[in-house]
């Protein structure tokens, strides 16, 4: 199949398809994920093709999701859970945290879970409270799980399948304000040259580095397209993988460039950003021609949806901590 | 508090007296061998729990949780499966272990703080032993649900078929993933029993703590029968055991089954019973020992006579003696093991962490080499 105009949404659709086609071993797991197609229709059309056995309706239970996934996957299976929420995944989060993670050390190398958990998170829909969650943080501070957010449709039909590939489990992470946006997708073109832990220079820039992931991306690209206009010149990186989380590619950029901004939803406190600021400060101290920034969400709870826009980074934001790190 | 035995539920094969009695749905059909082999396991697993809590006591275990009492309730039931049923334990199964060919050294490795469970679950059908009260019982339904999707359940019996079997004790019944266990058990008719030792105490909390209504009734809630066995009677509760795996390989859904019995002992060796429970509830619950009733049995009918009885003690002391060597023979790991199977595919960063922390490690080694 050639290119076609494709939405992330519909891009991970295809990517679960391809999966399950390779491997009958795969089965996905979550709550209306059957006739419905799921709440955000990334599954549509999946139960009616491959069956109630392998697209599995699950009662109402996070908790029994994950914990049930982790039995299956024991038995052989390569589990692929839907949580419907980012603020509905914490019923599960002893399965997570305390089973999923630590199992394959635990039990010495003994017991795999190639479990894929897919969570749709970050604001920006104008949605009720516990729908517009960032809890990536607490995911990629768990030895025992790989971390990733994807920002594109492209990257959404590849990365979800090396995250089913993973013999590891996976934390996938997916912009949900991002689903309808729509790209070109060569499916014939092969995956992308970075592996699945690995980030990418979406934008190459020389005077300061700002490093995004999931939605914050477009958000960075819009800012450094903005700064181009007023002569400066933003090298964007797409993270791609939280944890473990790509250091060599951000300490590559920085030593080039002088200056970070890291930019996403979550708070600022003990986020991602405050790792990567204390790592590239390690790396690469004398480098630095400003501290490291942040740019995040406030430490507050996810705000009511009609103050929203005013909680998340946005073009002006990004731009407000470029010029800081630029003036300082 | 109820103590239960003259209670018209309880399902019981062998008295505490040691006599057989008849029950309308159960029977067991054992020869004498068989019967002296269940004997000897009840016998073996409770050395192995004494000389664990005299191995803590000792200090050489951080911590051991005792099954004293709850003998029968595991020997039963982990004599009933079958060889493609699989086990998803508590911290407490070490009978049930024994039954699936752990060896006890590797149960002590978890309490001794050398590993978290040395064994592999899929050698033994055996999964490790896990904590947090109540989450492995999701993880016997998804294998269940992992053994309807393989085509392991119908009529091919126990050789073709198989179920899973989750521990877990009354405690463990107010825990929400036991609860979501019971519910997806009984909306997928997953292959499940639901073994629940109810020993009377969660730590210093009593069954009422828990429970308003006798614990097996719930199961009808969820649409799945429930049955209380007494747990103390190793006959009764491999008969119910059985006939409840039957159920489940064949494709008729979970069972709940309430083994009723004791935790003699304190819940860990840290705990201290005395400030809870009162001396005569444990004295009445004595005259119900599960091993006492198969000796008292053996012995009037003659189906063991005093030479079987002692080579089994020294039997038993042999196992004693391989439990205390083993355990005191056993190396603390290497610092570095604690990067080992952290992930399948080891990434990079925790491949630095490891090499900064070796190469920390033997700076040590060289200095006092010069100083040597």
């Amino acid at each position: 199949m050639s290119g076609q105009t494709t939405t992330l949404a519909k891009a991970i659709t295809m990517g679960l398809r391809a999966a399950m086609e390779r491997d009958s071993k795969v089965v996905l797991m979550g709550e209306d994920i059957g006739k419905l197609g799921g709440v955000f229709r990334v599954t549509d059309g999946l139960q009616k093709d491959f069956g109630e056995d392998r697209v599995i309706d699950t009662p109402l239970s996070e908790s029994g999701i994950l914990g049930t996934a982790i039995g299956m996957a024991l038995r052989g299976y390569r589990p692929v859970c839907e949580i419907q929420f980012d603020g509905f995944v914490f019923p599960a989060f002893d399965q997570i945290v305390c089973q999923l993670a630590k199992m394959h050390a635990r039990s010495k190398g003994h017991s795999r879970l190639p479990i894929v958990v897919r969570i749709p998170f970050g604001g920006g829909i104008g949605a009720v409270e516990h729908h517009s969650e960032s809890p990536e943080a607490y995911f990629a501070h768990t030895a025992g799980l790989r971390v990733v957010a994807c920002s594109n449709p492209v990257d959404a039909y590849w990365m979800i399948q090396q995250a089913v590939a993973s013999d590891d489990p996976v934390i996938f992470f997916e912009p949900k304000r991002r689903y309808w946006e729509k790209a070109e997708l060569d499916t014939s073109a092969g995956p992308p040259a970075e592996a699945l832990d690995q980030a990418r220079v979406v934008r190459e820039g020389a005077d300061i580095t700002v490093a995004a992931y999931g939605p914050m991306v477009k958000v960075c690209m819009d800012a450094a397209s903005a700064a181009a206009e007023d002569g400066t010149s933003i090298e964007v990186l797409d993270l791609r993988s939280l944890s473990p989380l790509d250091m060599d590619t951000v300490v590559a950029s920085v030593r080039r460039t002088h200056r970070l901004v890291v930019v996403h939803e979550a708070p600022v406190t003990l986020g991602m950003g405050a790792e990567i600021a204390a790592q590239v400060t390690e790396s690469c101290f004398h480098h630095l021609e400003a501290p490291v920034l942040r740019v995040g969400g406030f430490d507050t709870p996810y705000p009511p949806s009609r103050i929203e826009e005013e909680y998340l980074p946005d073009l002006d934001r990004v731009l407000d901590a470029v010029d800081r790190s630029l003036a300082y | 508090m109820a103590l239960a035995p003259e209670e018209p539920e309880l399902v019981q094969l062998l008295t505490p007296e040691g006599e057989l009695v008849e029950h309308p749905d159960y029977r067991v059909d054992f020869s004498d061998e068989e019967l002296r082999g269940l004997y000897r396991d009840l016998a073996l697993v409770r050395r192995i729990d004494a000389e664990a809590t005299a191995l803590q006591r000792q200090g050489e275990l951080g911590i051991w949780a005792s099954l004293l009492g709850q003998e029968a309730a595991q020997i039963g039931s982990g004599r009933a499966m079958g060889p493609n049923d699989h086990v998803f334990p508590t911290y407490r199964e070490h009978g049930v272990a024994w039954c699936r060919g752990v060896d006890p050294l590797n149960l002590l490795g978890l309490f001794r703080g050398v590993d978290m469970g040395g064994w592999d679950p899929e050698e033994h059908h055996f999964h490790l032993y896990t904590i947090v009260i109540g989450a492995q019982t999701l993880h016997a339904v998804g294998y269940a649900m992992g053994l309807q999707r393989d085509g392991m359940v119908g009529d091919g019996g126990p050789e073709l078929t198989g179920a899973a079997v989750a521990y877990f004790g009354d405690g463990a019944t107010s825990q929400g993933d036991v609860n979501e266990a019971f519910i997806w058990a009984s909306v997928f008719q997953a292959p499940v029993v639901f073994f629940c030792q109810n020993n009377q105490w969660a730590i210093s909390e009593p069954l009422e703590r828990q429970t308003r209504i006798p614990l097996y009734q719930r199961a009808s809630g969820f649409g799945f029968p429930g049955v209380r066995v007494d747990g103390n009677d190793v006959l009764a509760t491999y008969a119910v055991t059985q006939a409840a795996l039957a159920r489940a390989r064949e494709g008729s859904g979970p069972t709940f089954i309430e083994a009723y019995t004791y935790r003699m002992g304190a819940h860990t060796t840290s705990d201290d019973p005395t400030r809870y429970r009162i001396a005569a509830e444990v004295e009445a619950w004595k005259l119900k020992d599960p091993i006492e009733r198969l000796r008292s049995f053996l012995i009037r009918t003659g189906k063991a006579d005093q030479d079987w009885f002692e080579a089994l003690e020294e039997e038993s002391n042999q196992l004693a003696k391989h439990i205390r060597a083993g355990c005191l023979d056993m190396p603390d790991p290497s610092p570095m093991t604690m990067f080992d199977h952290v992930y399948v595919d080891p990434h990079k960063p925790l491949a630095n962490q490891r090499e900064q922390f070796a190469a920390y490690l033997a700076s040590f080694e060289s200095t006092s080499e010069e100083h040597s």
